[in-house]
């Protein structure tokens, strides 16, 4: 254990904006899962292998001169395609049946997808510069670096966007419509079928953003996806399905949680912590719902 | 039904295939001496499984070329039989057993990585068969009391103590502050070790001692703690993320610190992927092209890695030397036994005593190599941007000198 976070302030505040700024960005990853899981009840494993591969793409345009900012629009393209493909082989069969098919359709697609990148990308780990520099602030006590910044207003854009397409659109309402009733939906007119394909090539699209930011602001992988996976599980966990603001407060808790832990119980506890919160956090959600379940009773 | 037949007679035909194999190969056949080896072709270690048999493969061409192996009079030449182990140790240990009791394999090459080798080495050591690897230098390889295995590389305890040594001498031979940040794997936990006994050794005092998870990709938090404590001395290991990490943050967040020493910046292609921002990073080597070791077969390092660029299209890492190394070793050592005898092998390449253009090579009792000191090269480039790594320790072999401190970035 080490309080140091605490005997210094900028420290403190440093692992607060750090934790903000990594916080909205794993807010977008989970608002993709949040969208799909709503729309379709499947949880999708394979959420931080699409993440790394919209992340390769960013890379890719960087290795040949093109900055990597640009695959924040090249990246969702593409992968809103890989997404629709993806929906159409395997998702397509597994939508309407238990959760633990979709679960187990899903694992598959991501240790195909580790194994597909490796075999195509290579093993190394890679990063996108993009030379956006640093800013500082209070006296130079607390370091940002500007692709942070970048990525956390990157994310924030397309989240707005996104909400405002589901709320005005056709296709948007189509999406909250099959989400409420999908039989019900399908009553009405609305081609379900067309709605899942959207919904997953969505969540894929948002998938490719977060990766295109997280090979600028990190590193990427071919075996690095299953964190995201899990720590957008955990958002979505704690803030339920369809709620956006809940995924945004979650997400930046999460993060400032993670910055905290590893300040405290040291760099080797922060991914097991998250995994810990995750286990409490299931735990006390159960506990929440079999009271509930005896109230109604 | 028709897909049956067809899965069916593919299958027959793959069986087919692999028992005539089996048969095929053997220990020494006609004019081959026949080594096996366990590389992880794919999975995650695969850029540096490919760097491995590129240099088992470059040393085989050579030695075969220049005459094979002379024993009982007569010529043989290198054979090796590889299996993708998939970068998974269950999987090499398996085909370990299957190299050996199958396939009659004798000798055997090591495969990559510390991790791969520990699942291996029981192996060879059951059979009696020895094993000369390149690519695992955990510590905890040589206090096993094994017989069959020998590394020509330096223990992983000596990667970076040198670091600590050449601060305390930049200090006028006092002590140093030192932060750590390793990575929480076999390898880099050893490099800590090595790190931990420099500190005593020199009477320094550890600040920051931070353990990275294999998943991490953010190190933020240990470098704001190092902005804090202000230390002598930045050591990181965690293989090629933690070097690429370390420099994207480190450059991102302007630390500020007298040295950074760190590992495998040359299998990150540090110079290459931060360019700039990796300026005046020293780095721990197993080996350089520019030492001046020198042998038949490769003449010296700057020929090697001519030859090696010419063949493969990229400069040799150190770990492809160091592969080619073993090859040189072996030959030795069945020349000396003048046998093929697995036990007289073994007494033979326990007695190693020679020079190759990667480095001395002697093996202690424990299976390491004890002749050959690790290197520590720093990353300069010219105003033009172009990186290149220069060794600046020890001091026999510098051909550049140390810059230190590192100047900080506001002056950069």
């Amino acid at each position: 254990m080490d309080f140091m976070v605490f005997q210094y302030p900028m420290i403190s505040v440093q692992a607060c904006l750090d934790g903000v700024l990594l916080g909205i960005l794993f807010a977008l990853i989970a608002y993709g899962m949040a969208l799909q899981w709503g729309v379709m009840n499947i949880i999708n494993i394979a959420q931080g292998d699409l993440v790394i591969l919209g992340g390769y793409i960013a890379y890719f345009m960087y290795l040949y001169g093109i900055h990597p900012a640009w695959g924040v629009i090249v990246a969702p393209v593409v992968m809103y395609f890989v997404g629709i493909a993806i929906y159409k082989l395997v998702i397509n069969k597994v939508v309407d049946r238990d959760l633990f098919i979709s679960i187990l359709a899903t694992f598959g697609i991501s240790i195909l997808f580790m194994q597909l990148m490796n075999f195509a990308f290579g093993a190394d780990v890679v990063l996108a510069n993009s030379d956006y520099g640093t800013t500082m602030l209070f006296n130079n006590n607390v370091v940002l670096p500007n692709s942070k910044i970048f990525s956390a207003f990157i994310s924030i854009l397309f989240a707005v966007c996104l909400v405002i397409y589901m709320k005005k659109s056709k296709l948007g309402r189509a999406i909250r419509a099959t989400a409420q009733n999908a039989r019900a939906a399908k009553i009405l007119g609305v081609d379900t079928e067309k709605v899942y394909a959207a919904t997953f090539g969505i969540n894929a699209a948002l998938c490719g953003v977060a990766g295109a930011l997280i090979s600028i602001t990190f590193t990427i992988h071919p075996y690095m996806g299953l964190p995201y996976t899990i720590r957008s599980f955990m958002i979505v966990i704690v803030a339920g399905l369809g709620n956006l603001p809940g995924v945004a407060m979650s997400g930046m808790g999460l993060g400032v949680f993670e910055e905290f832990a590893d300040y405290i119980l040291g760099t080797e506890f922060r991914i097991g912590s998250v995994f810990l919160l995750l286990v409490l956090i299931l735990v006390y959600r159960r506990f929440k719902l079999s009271r509930k379940r005896e109230y109604l009773k | 039904m028709r897909l049956n037949k067809i899965i069916l007679s593919f299958i027959s035909a793959l069986a087919i295939l692999f028992s005539t194999s089996v048969v095929s190969f053997a220990k020494v056949v006609g004019d081959k001496i026949v080594l096996g080896a366990a590389i992880s072709l794919t999975g995650k270690y695969s850029s540096n499984g490919v760097h491995t048999q590129n240099g088992y493969n470059m040393a085989v061409d050579r030695i075969n070329s220049m005459g094979g192996v002379k024993v009982g009079g007569k010529t043989y030449k290198f054979d090796i039989i590889y299996y993708d182990d998939e970068s998974n140790p269950k999987r090499a240990a398996q085909l370990a057993e299957r190299l050996i009791s199958q396939d009659g394999v004798e000798f055997m090459l090591g495969p990559y990585s510390s991790g791969l080798t520990k699942a291996i080495a029981p192996v060879t050591e059951k059979y009696g068969v020895p094993m000369v690897e390149a690519n695992g230098a955990s510590r905890s390889l040589f206090t096993k009391g094994y017989k069959y295995l020998f590394a020509v590389l330096a223990p992983a305890n000596l990667y970076l103590d040198v670091a600590i040594d050449l601060a305390v001498e930049k200090n006028n031979g006092k002590g140093v502050t030192v932060a750590m940040a390793f990575e929480q794997d076999a390898f880099s936990q050893d490099v800590r070790l090595g790190v931990l006994d420099a500190i005593k050794r020199t009477g320094s005092k550890k600040v920051i001692d931070d353990k990275l998870p294999k998943e991490l990709n953010d190190m933020a938090a240990t470098l704001v703690k190092v902005k804090q404590m202000k230390p002598d001395v930045l050591v990181v290991s965690g293989h090629t993320k933690g070097a690429l990490t370390a420099i994207r943050q480190i450059s991102e967040m302007k630390v500020d610190v007298p040295m950074l020493a760190m590992t495998h910046c040359d299998a990150a292609k540090l110079s290459k992927q931060h360019g700039k921002n990796s300026q005046y990073a020293l780095c721990a080597s197993q080996w350089h092209k520019t030492l001046t070791y020198k042998d038949d077969f490769f003449k010296d390092g700057m020929t090697y890695d001519a030859d090696f660029t010419k063949e493969f299209g990229y400069a040799p890492p150190y770990q492809a030397a160091e592969s080619s190394a073993a090859l040189l070793v072996f030959k030795d050592a069945f020349e000396r036994a003048n046998s093929f005898d697995q036990k007289k092998v073994r007494d033979a390449l326990a007695a190693t005593n020679m020079q190759t253009f990667y480095g001395n090579i002697k093996f202690a009792e424990g299976g390491q190599n004890v002749d050959k000191p690790m290197v520590l090269f720093q990353v300069m480039c010219d105003d033009a941007g172009k990186c290149e790594n220069k060794v600046v320790a020890p001091t026999k072999w510098a051909s550049a000198k140390l810059i230190h401190p590192i100047p900080s970035w506001s002056k950069r």
